[in-house]
């Protein structure tokens, strides 16, 4: 007999729940131990959503559903596929993302940074990954936008990314980075993450995606927490 | 392959991540008793967080999970300006878990927010169940499993839980290595 189980929150690579850099997670970190679950949470299968969740053109933020006009900025395609940590492709996986506009500026009535707000964008895209955990998202290239964590703070341009994977557990929001910014090394939100596993947020250039007089191209892999089958032990 | 790290939701999710409904988890087919779940996310301080993001995935009302065609389980609440979220959903039944253990009726409960750079898992029990044989309440110490149990109250429209979460301090509520 076979059972179903992840792998556990890789804590080497996770980021703690309190960076002190990171000023708002000071108050809002756990302080007790997390409590391990013995009675099969980790196992559990994830919701799942079919093709009715995602709409046509879910995928493409350059242009708000049903308009001709197009949003400003640098056009690019963020493509990549999901994996387990087995290197197997999940398919069918919903993948949301959403970012501010080319000036730096989020469509959120919290967003009070001083850059114009570009009617023809909203941010938020969506899609399923096919058959080999592949997705693509065709956007513009996200503007760096002052926060007030510390003086001068500015966060590098990225893009948020939420997926489920096929178990409760493999749930991951994450954000994705540009290389070669230059306001990486002074971001507190990468920072929490152990120094060997940043590189692991940081998409890279593809000639090969970057399509001719289109978009420039990236590529961006996301690993969940895998679903393992290991042998039962008989009781 | 390595896990890719978490990070933030930061505090403009609901650009992407919310949309009209999706704290309700019932249709006018779905089978089981409604339910309202609603509750507060404070910080250490004390403070309201109205900047979280509460997700619930849960069995329908025999205990199965994905089986009610008219029930999919799954909703997503962002805390409102007084830290606040609800779901109007349906009590599930019995824990139907993967190794055969059947615990007491609960909800798994996700909580992201702006200066959590990981998610935290927790759950919700009801106050109104049978709590003492759950094999995962049992292995919590007395003074903190109030935390996972959600209070009922009735009101003119059902039942209503509430259940608040503490990201920190004396009432932490207890967040699970899942």
């Amino acid at each position: 007999m076979k059972a179903t189980t992840s792998s556990g929150r890789d804590w080497s690579v996770q980021p703690p729940y309190l960076h002190e850099p990171y000023k708002a997670t000071v108050l809002r970190s756990p302080r007790n131990p997390l409590v391990p679950v013995m009675d099969g949470l980790s196992s559990l299968a994830g919701p799942v959503f079919g093709h009715g969740s995602v709409e046509p053109g879910d995928a493409d933020l350059t242009r708000v559903s049903g308009s001709v006009a197009e949003a400003i900025g640098q056009r690019i395609h963020v493509a990549g596929r999901v994996l387990d940590e087995d290197g197997r492709g999940v398919a069918n996986t919903l993948v949301e993302i959403w970012q501010a506009n080319a000036a730096g500026r989020y469509f959120h009535n919290v967003d009070r940074h001083d850059a114009p707000l570009d009617p023809n964008f909203v941010g938020a895209g969506r899609c399923l990954t096919d058959a080999n955990g592949a997705y693509r998202f065709t956007t513009i290239h996200p503007g760096a936008y002052p926060w007030r964590n510390h003086p001068n703070a500015w966060r590098p341009s990225h893009i948020h990314l939420s997926l489920f994977g096929r178990l409760f557990s493999s749930r991951l929001v994450t954000q994705m980075y540009f290389p070669g910014d230059p306001l990486l090394p002074l971001d507190p939100i990468l920072g929490g993450v152990p120094e060997h596993a940043r590189h692991l947020l940081i998409s890279r250039f593809s000639s090969e995606l970057t399509e001719e007089g289109i978009a420039l191209g990236y590529e961006f892999d996301i690993v969940l927490r895998g679903r393992r089958e290991t042998p039962m032990e008989q009781r | 392959m390595t896990q890719t790290p978490s990070q933030t939701v930061g505090p403009f999710f609901s650009v992407g991540l919310i949309s009209p409904g999706g704290n309700v988890l019932v249709t006018p087919e779905t089978s089981g008793e409604r339910i309202r779940i609603e509750g507060t996310v404070f910080d250490g301080a004390g403070h309201r967080v109205n900047d979280a993001v509460v997700e619930v995935w849960q069995a329908d009302a025999r205990g199965q999970y994905r089986q009610d065609p008219h029930f999919s389980g799954f909703g997503r609440c962002g805390t409102d300006a007084d830290g606040r979220f609800c779901f109007d959903t349906i009590k599930p039944g019995p824990a139907d878990a993967p190794a055969g253990v059947r615990g007491a009726p609960h909800v798994n409960v996700i909580v992201f927010a702006r200066g959590m750079l990981v998610h935290a898992f927790t759950r919700i029990y009801f106050s109104d169940d049978r709590l003492d044989d759950d094999s995962l309440l049992g292995t919590i110490a007395a003074a903190r499993r109030g935390t996972l149990v959600a209070t009922r109250t009735e009101s003119a429209t059902g039942a209503v839980y509430s259940w608040d979460v503490h990201l920190q301090g004396e009432h932490e509520t207890v967040f699970f290595d899942a």
